[in-house]
Parts: structure tokens; sequence; C-alpha cells
């Protein structure tokens, strides 16, 4: 039988792949995907608790819709950004995106 | 009875004419005009008038005391300060005092400063200003109120002394007088908070009350009148302060006449007579009054001897009278703190604080008299001035017979200072020598010499600038003044008013009636033969008034000798005491020992370099080491400011895996 706890377990690991990611990868692009993932895993927790703990109502599923908007507002943002980026420098490494560091 | 109303008005009219003359004429008038001289005249003269006024009402009104309501200043808190007046005997003397010399010497300013070249618009501006704070100072009913006025008489006196600026010597004489008393100053402020804290009021009233009904007393009282008095010392001009005021004759000569021997300089004086009910509770307090008041009056007269400025002479003698009147007031009080302390004096509070009120007689009747006769010699030194353009009296001489009001007028002044009989000095001086001699002899063999000297060096003046052959006045002004000339009316006629007060003021106390306006008890009336019944008057079996006539005649027969018959030469008498003379000349050295030891070795090596050391090791160390150390510690953690976001998320989600550890194990 699966339960809470299983939703949850993978909900864990794909935010620490997120974060493992987002934390060391040097590709913009790859951040990005990264943080996409940690969203998702956070949606996976809300849709499982909403279900598991009040089936009657709606409210993990509605939150989890909101972060998926906000989540494609935010890659649209983005990508326009890094494409910004990548025309002027030729690359999207982060570590020579540098220009306001002191 | 006098409206209270204008007991304010007596207050706010010079202040009125100070705010006309200062802010608005200004834009209207040249400041050469005369105008200034008018407004200030026209209200000094009518805040003369209701003065005179108060005076006879406080003295025809069984309480004497006029009632005068409050106003309320400032309430913070709990905590109210009112503005009030009290007009009792003493403040209606002083305001007596003021309003009336003030008027003279305004008078007498149209004439005397009509050649300068600032005009007359400064000039009446200040004068105006000091009158309303003079005034404001005998009137106030607190001690804080006091306070302020002292320092706006101090700041008055700055600027009128410093009024030819120009001149290096006024400026600095200016700067001396200000920093002088503010040494003094600092202990007034002193005693007034020590008084604050142990009683929280400034009421002198109601601060008379608790020292009698000993709620204030013991040491904080003892060390409240000292600070008090160390006030008067700065403002009196007492030794050891004494240095600032021949100095601050550099000022206009009407100047010194108002400021710096009849009013300004008496309010030390005032002060101690005014606190007179909390001095009597500490036989300390009253005592250092008593000796500083004796000691000034013999120290200060000898140095008038050898002086040869004119005004310097008068200044001289100003320290040393104003030390016969806190003598005056010392021996008084001295002699009531013993009966205190015996307890012989028995009564009420409110008896006890008449009789230590009415104790300051004695005191305030030779400033009374002393006022109008001292203001009187200076004037008149300033019309000798006017016509030889020098106060040095070795280029005067023979002025007797081109100036013979000058003359006369200086003559009366001089005679009554130095006690000659029947002149307001020789009632006023009488009444302090025989209160000294019933109850300090060493003060009273003092002020004895005192009397001889003042005679002697007020005549010495008279023969060296009236008597003789004429020298030339101003060596520098090229024979300008090769033939002297009477001064203008306009300044005659204020001597002339002020020699009929100093004939005739004195008379007030012949038969006891000052005494007993004073609020001692009513003397039995000899009427008008007492003034000659004087002679045979006796204190303690010896014949007081005169033996101390005899001894001024005696010093007005050794000047005529010196200086007139030169039977003795006063060289060869320098040359007989030789370095006892030096030193007199020297004024005993205590320029030299403030300027020399105090100032420059004591403060500029000692104290400033000291202060500057700990400015620079002490308060700088502290400040660069706190930076240093800000800096070392900056660059140390700036280490950890990569400037790379990702390294930071991971100390924040290792921050957030501890923290969500730490609540797991040790729970919410």
């Amino acid at each position: 039988m699966i339960g809470l706890t299983h939703y949850l377990v993978l909900s864990a690991v794909l935010f620490c792949i997120g974060l493992y990611g987002a934390l060391t990868r040097r590709n913009a692009v790859i951040i990005l995907m990264c943080i996409e993932l940690m969203l998702n895993a956070v949606n996976i927790t809300l849709v499982a608790f909403s279900s598991y703990i009040v089936p009657q109502l709606l409210t993990g599923q509605v939150f989890a819709i909101f972060v998926m908007v906000v989540a494609a507002a935010e890659v649209a943002v983005g990508l326009a950004i890094i494409l910004a980026i990548f025309r002027h420098y030729k690359d999207i490494d982060i570590d020579n995106i540098n220009l306001l560091k002191w | 009875m006098i409206p209270y109303q204008l007991v304010w008005a007596i207050m706010l009219l010079p202040l009125g004419a100070f705010i006309v003359n200062g802010l608005i004429l200004r834009l209207f008038v040249n400041r050469k005009s005369p105008v200034y001289g008018y407004v200030t005249i026209g209200a000094i003269g009518l805040a003369a008038v209701f003065s005179v006024w108060a005076l006879i009402s406080v003295a025809t009104n069984s309480e004497h005391l006029i009632a005068v309501p409050d106003v309320n200043w400032i309430s913070i808190g709990t905590f109210n300060f009112h503005i009030g007046i009290m007009m009792d005997q003493l403040s209606a003397l002083m305001v007596v005092v003021v309003s009336v010399v003030s008027l003279m010497v305004q008078i007498y300013s149209l004439g005397y400063m009509h050649h300068d070249e600032a005009g007359y618009y400064r000039y009446y501006t200040f004068m105006s200003l000091f009158t309303f704070s003079m005034l404001g100072l005998v009137l106030a009913d607190n001690l804080l109120f006091t306070f302020v006025f002292w320092e706006m008489v101090g700041l008055c006196s700055y600027l009128l002394i410093g009024f030819w600026f120009h001149k290096p010597s006024a400026a600095n004489a200016a700067k001396k007088a200000f920093i002088v008393t503010r040494l003094g100053d600092f202990g007034f402020l002193a005693g007034i908070l020590i008084l604050y804290f142990n009683t929280h009021t400034f009421d002198i009233a109601q601060l008379h009350s608790l020292a009698v009904a000993g709620v204030l007393g013991g040491s904080a009282l003892t060390w409240a009148c000292i600070g008090l008095f160390g006030g008067a010392i700065g403002k009196s001009a007492q030794f050891p302060l004494h240095v600032w005021l021949p100095d601050a004759m550099e000022g206009p000569t009407p100047v010194s006449a108002l400021i710096h021997s009849a009013t300004m300089v008496c309010a030390g004086v005032f002060l101690v007579a005014r606190t007179m009910p909390m001095f009597v509770f500490s036989p300390e307090a009253i005592r250092i009054v008593a000796i500083i008041g004796g000691f000034t009056a013999i120290f200060a007269a000898t140095m008038g001897l050898v002086a040869n400025d004119i005004k310097r002479v008068l200044a001289y003698s100003t320290i040393s009278q104003i030390g016969y009147m806190m003598l005056g007031l010392g021996a008084a009080g001295w002699a009531i703190a013993a009966e205190i302390n015996s307890g012989a004096l028995m009564g009420s509070g409110e008896e006890i604080i008449i009789i230590a009120k009415a104790a300051v007689a004695v005191g305030m009747f030779h400033l009374f008299t002393h006022a109008f006769f001292k203001s009187l010699l200076f004037m008149a030194a300033g019309s000798v001035n006017h016509a030889t353009g020098t106060f040095d009296m070795r280029q005067m001489g023979g002025l007797r017979k081109t100036m013979p009001w000058t003359y006369v007028t200086f003559l009366i002044g001089s005679l009554s200072l130095a006690g000659i009989w029947p002149l307001a000095g020789f009632w006023s001086k009488d009444e302090i020598l025989a209160t000294a001699f019933t109850s300090q002899p060493v003060l009273f063999w003092l002020a004895m010499i005192t009397v001889f000297l003042t005679a002697f060096y007020m005549f010495r003046a008279i023969f060296m600038t009236f008597h003789g052959e004429y020298k030339g006045g101003d060596p520098a002004a090229d024979k300008k003044y090769a033939h002297t000339h009477e001064s203008p009316w306009v300044m005659v006629a204020p001597l002339v008013f002020l020699a009929l007060l100093a004939i005739g003021v004195g008379w007030w106390n012949v038969t006891g009636g000052f005494s007993s306006f004073m609020g001692h008890e009513a003397e039995a009336g000899h009427g008008f033969m007492a003034v000659f019944n004087i002679f045979t008057h006796t204190v303690n079996g010896v014949p007081l008034p005169l033996i101390s006539l005899l001894i001024a005649l005696f010093g007005i027969f050794a000047a005529y000798v010196i200086y007139i018959k030169k039977w003795i030469t006063a060289k060869s008498i320098g040359k007989f005491f030789g370095p006892v003379y030096d030193v007199v000349r020297d004024k005993y050295y205590f320029d030299e020992l403030y300027e020399n030891v105090i100032v420059k070795i004591g403060l500029m090596k000692g104290l400033f370099t000291g202060f500057k050391l700990f400015d620079e090791k002490g308060v700088d160390g502290a400040v660069n080491g706190t930076a240093a150390v800000v800096v070392r510690g900056g660059k140390a953690i700036r280490q950890a400011q990569t400037g790379q976001l990702q390294l930071y998320g991971i100390f924040i989600g290792i921050g957030l895996v501890i923290i969500t550890v730490c609540v797991l194990i040790w729970g919410m």
C-alpha cells in the first residue's frame, strides 16, 4: 500500500536533488531547471498532504496550481534573462556574470 | 500704595528702551543721533519715578511689602517655575539707587559721549539693557531668576568695558572682567544647586523659612552660603578676585560711574544681604564674609595710595568701600549668628527672619550712600577727562580755577567718602565702625586704618588734580587741551544733583529712620539736633564718631602736607618704604601671580598639558582604537563574503538543516 510517507520521501529526494543542483552547477539553464525541480517537489508535498489529511477539500491542489503559474512566469522571465546574457557574453556560465560584484 | 503693574513697569521700561533703541530706531535714525539718549532717559526717568513711589509705598505700608502676583514661566511635569517680584525694603532701596543713579548717568552721557566716534546708538542700547538687568536682579524673588540677571549684568559689563573694542587694552579688560567674574559665578551656581537639591525650591522667602526652621542647615547650608558668597566676591571685586575692576576702567567713564561703582559691583553686597537669614545660620560662612570684607577694605585702600590714574584711584576706593559694606554685613550677621548659637536669641521663625533681614541695614546703608557719592566722583573724573584728555593725575593740576563746578562737586564727593561730618559717608561709615567695634575688634582696627587711608588717597587725588599748576593735559594731543574749560551744563547738572544727595542722604539714619525702615524696632527720635549730638554719642564708653572723624581729618592733613606744602615729598616717602612701596605700586603682584603662575604655569603647563595629553592619548586613542578594531575585524570577516550566491545558498541550507535537527531533538 502506498501511503503518505512514500510521497513525502519522493518529494524529499526530488527537493534534495534540486537543491544540490542549484547550489553546485555553474550553468544557468541547469540551475533554473533545478529550481523547477524543487518547486515541483513542494507541489507533490502539498497535494499529498491535502489528499491524505483533508480529502474533502482541495486547498493543496489549488495551492499547487498557483505555484505552477508562478513558476511558469518565473521560467519565462528567467529564460529571457539567460537568453539576453547569452547574446551578450556568448556564454551562460554564472561565474563569468560578475559585473555587479565588488 | 503703588499698583503692582507699575512695579513690573520699573523693570520693563528700560527693557522697552533697549528694544526700541536696538531693534526699531536704528532703521530710521542715524547712529549718532541723540534720540537714542532721549528714549533711554525717558524710560529710566519714568522708572525712577515709579521706584521712588514704590520706596515710599513700602516705607509707609505696615507690612513693608508690596505683593506682586507671580507669572508662570515654565511647567515641566510637577516642576513649576515662576517669575516673581519681591518688593520689600531691600528691593525698594535698590531700585531707587539703580534707577536714580542710572538716570543721572544717562543724562551725563549725553554730554560725555557727544564727540564719540561710535555714536549714541550702541552705547544707549547697552545702557538700557544693563539698567533692565540690574533692576531685574534686585527685584527677582527666586535665586534662579537672580542668577539669570546676574549673568546679564555681567554680559552688559563686558559689552560696555569693551565699548571701544578697537583699543586692545579695552578688549582685554572686557575679557578679563568677564572671565574673572565667571570664576565667582561658578560658586554662585554651585550654591544655588546645593540649595535646590536640599530643598527643591529656588524661592528666596521659602529658603529663608527653611533655614530658620532648621530643615536646611549643617554643611549643606554652609557650602551653599560660601558658594553664594563666591559669586559675590567675583561680582563685587573682593579679594582675591579684585583684579578685574581696576582694568575695567578702560570703559567709558559714565559706564564706570554706573556699573563699576554704584550698581553692578554692589550686586554681591545685595546678594549677601538678600540671603542674610541663611547666612546667620552658618557661622563659618558669615565669618568669611566679615573677614574677606575687612581685609579687602584695607588691602585695596593701600593700592589706591599709589595709583596715578584718577579712575584707578576711584576703582581701588570702590573695592575698598565694598569691603566695608561686606564687613558691615558680616559683623552684624556674625553677632546674630553668635546669639543664635548661644541660644540668646529667642523667638518664632518669622521674628528671626525679620531680625536677620534688619541686620543688613548697616551694610546696605553704606551701599546706599556710597552709590551716590562714588558715581558723583566718577562722573566728576569724567568731566576732568573731558577737559584735559587724560586720566593721569600727573598731567593735571590747577583745574580748580577753570572748572569750579567740577571741583566743588568732586570735593563734596571726596569729603563724603572720607567720612567727614555731616556728609552722607560719615553716617554710614560710622554705623559700620560701631558694629565692627562691638563684635570684631581686629576687623574694627583694620577699618579704622582704612578711614585714614581713604581720606589720604582721596585728597591726594584732589590736590594733584585741582591744585597747583596745570601741567598741560594729554601730552599726545599736541596742545589741544592747553586751555581747560568747564563741562557743558548737561554734564554739570547731574553732578550737582548727586552732590546734593551725597550731602543729604545720610541724614535719613541720624535718628535711626533707615534702621527702622529696614525692620529694626524704631528708636526714639532726637529731632534735628541729633546731627550735632552725634559727637557725644559713645559705643561701649568710646566716642567712636569723634575718633573716626579726627582720623579722617588727619588723613586729609597728611595729604595736604605732602602734596601742597611739600614738607615731605612723595618721592622721599617712597624711598623710605622702599620695597614695600614697590610691592604696593605693582598691586601686590596679583596680576603677575594670576597671569604668570596660575595661568601660564598652573593652567597652560599643568592642567591644559594634562588635558592635551589625555585628549591625544586617551580620547583619540579610544576613537582610533575602536576604528582600528573595526577595520581589522572587517578585513577578517570579509573573506566569508565571496559574492557567490550559491555558496550563500549552501550556508542557508546548512543553517536550515541545523535548525530543523535542533527542533526535532529538543522539541518545539
